[in-house]
């Protein structure tokens, strides 16, 4: 069989870079919280720095998979593989979003010292991290029943969400005076929700690659 | 030629019905089996393609649907190819007045080496037509028809010859309208064309295709998801795959239309 050695190579090209973006987009979220529980002012101030870097990944991959759709003209699997890294590619620039406003949360809190329910948002951190690390390796491998499986576990985290939300409200009634920490990390919980939905996103991606059908897995 | 416009529109009335029938078609050149066992409906006001690589048997398939690869002395056919419910190859179908309703343009075109006027008039005439006024509407209905009147009304006694390649295929389609034809099949009609003349000619199929019903064998495979409604892939002599042109480019049944329309053979 003659292959489409130029387009399997240039595809290849847009795949390695959604892979570096998908990688440093989950490692700044993850370290995102690491320094918002350590009062890592300058960590915090890096990752707003360097998002730039995530954003111009992405449109480096916007450009090259704009050129290959004008100058291969692919079609049926070969089209859908290049929307749905598009579509990634925003997903992940996203989560870097999400990163950066949680750095600006943690600059806010300063030196403040936490309240207690802080550690909710911890194990919340390891839940998302986790769905978008399988969600990313499910999508190299193109694995729907993975895919699914993972879009699953969107429900434990807004259930940890909810929880949340709940305990630092509670928080806020006792200690009124906390009000200002609680609103942000009401902000960072809901950050680390929306990081969840997007791995989700991926799923649905990685359905409507193989079948051409749109998927809706957060119901 | 009021006539055309007439079954034109009693023809948009049953769009949804079958021009041909093909059922278990076998075809050998030889001992060569070229067409195995073809199962395809035709539908009327559709553009159908054929695509699929060289030697799958697609310009054979539409050259058998006017009965032209008879040309060919070792052919030998089975099954039944129904033309508006009628067996061509029944024994008392007479094949002038198969191809008088079945039209044909050519991979390269091949005008007549006549004035434009004598290249539109030259089928109506053989059908009988002498009367000067009724052929000067048959040409410009025929060149109206084809997107080429505007461009050649003023010189309609040049010789076909002297217009460029694209101006040439669209004088064969003139042509091939002037004997009102119910069905227009095309062999890579663009194939000898620059891009604009590909466009003008691809324009051009979308509206005869409200008049006419079109089977376009084409080896171009965005110009069958540009054009078509329907599509069928053909290898190695079989259908692999027939169905609506959006399902063939995006959701393909069979991994061998995905494979060949992906352009990972052929």
């Amino acid at each position: 069989m003659v292959g489409r050695e130029k387009f399997d190579a240039d595809l290849q090209k847009v795949q390695a870079l959604l892979l570096e973006l998908s990688n440093t987009a989950i490692d700044t979220l993850n370290n995102s919280i690491d320094y918002l529980l350590s009062h890592n002012i300058e960590g915090a101030l890096s990752i707003i720095n360097n998002d730039i870097h995530i954003n111009r990944v992405e449109e480096d991959i916007n450009d090259q998979v704009i050129l290959l759709i004008a100058k291969q003209q692919p079609v049926s699997t070969d089209l859908r593989r290049l929307i749905v890294l598009i579509k990634a590619a925003g997903d992940m620039e996203r989560i870097g979003d999400y990163a950066v406003s949680i750095a600006k949360e943690t600059i806010r809190i300063g030196k403040d010292a936490h309240i207690t329910p802080i550690h909710l948002l911890d194990e919340m951190r390891d839940k998302t991290i986790h769905m978008l690390k399988k969600i990313l390796e499910a999508f190299v491998n193109e694995d729907m029943e993975e895919a699914r499986k993972i879009a699953k576990l969107d429900d434990e985290v807004d259930e940890m969400y909810g929880k949340t939300i709940r305990t630092l409200l509670a928080s806020g009634v006792e200690h009124p005076e906390q009000l200002s920490q609680i609103t942000q990390l009401s902000f960072v919980c809901r950050y680390l929700e929306r990081s969840a939905d997007h791995a989700t996103n991926m799923a649905e991606r990685v359905l409507f690659l193989l079948k051409g059908k749109h998927y809706e897995l957060n119901n | 030629m009021v006539q055309t416009l007439e079954k034109g529109s009693v023809l948009n009335k049953e769009s949804s019905s079958i021009v041909y029938d093909t059922q278990q078609l076998n075809l050998w050149y030889g001992t060569h089996h070229a067409l195995k066992n073809i199962n395809l409906q035709i539908k009327e006001n559709e553009v159908t393609a054929i695509i699929g690589p060289s030697g799958c048997g697609k310009s054979t398939y539409i050259k058998t649907l006017n009965r032209m690869v008879e040309l060919v002395p070792t052919v030998k056919t089975s099954g039944k190819i129904l033309y508006r419910e009628r067996n061509i190859f029944d024994a008392d179908y007479g094949v002038e007045e198969l191809r008088t309703k079945v039209g044909m343009v050519f991979q390269k075109p091949n005008p007549f080496p006549k004035s434009i006027y004598d290249n539109i008039a030259y089928g109506p005439r053989i059908h009988g037509i002498k009367n000067k006024k009724i052929l000067d509407e048959i040409v410009e209905k025929s060149l109206r028809g084809a997107a080429i009147w505007d461009e050649v009304k003023d010189r309609l006694t040049t010789n076909a010859y002297s217009l460029s390649g694209g101006q040439q295929q669209r004088i064969c389609i003139a042509r091939c309208l002037a004997i009102e034809p119910d069905v227009i099949l095309m062999d890579e009609p663009t194939s000898a064309l620059d891009p604009i003349s590909t466009l003008k000619v691809e324009e051009l199929i979308q509206e005869l295709k409200k008049e006419y019903s079109i089977i376009i064998v084409t080896h171009n495979m965005q110009q069958a998801a540009r054009i078509s409604d329907k599509t069928a892939f053909f290898l190695n002599g079989e259908v692999v795959e027939f169905d609506d042109t959006d399902v063939i480019f995006s959701t393909p049944a069979d991994k061998r239309t995905e494979d060949y329309i992906s352009g990972r053979f052929g």
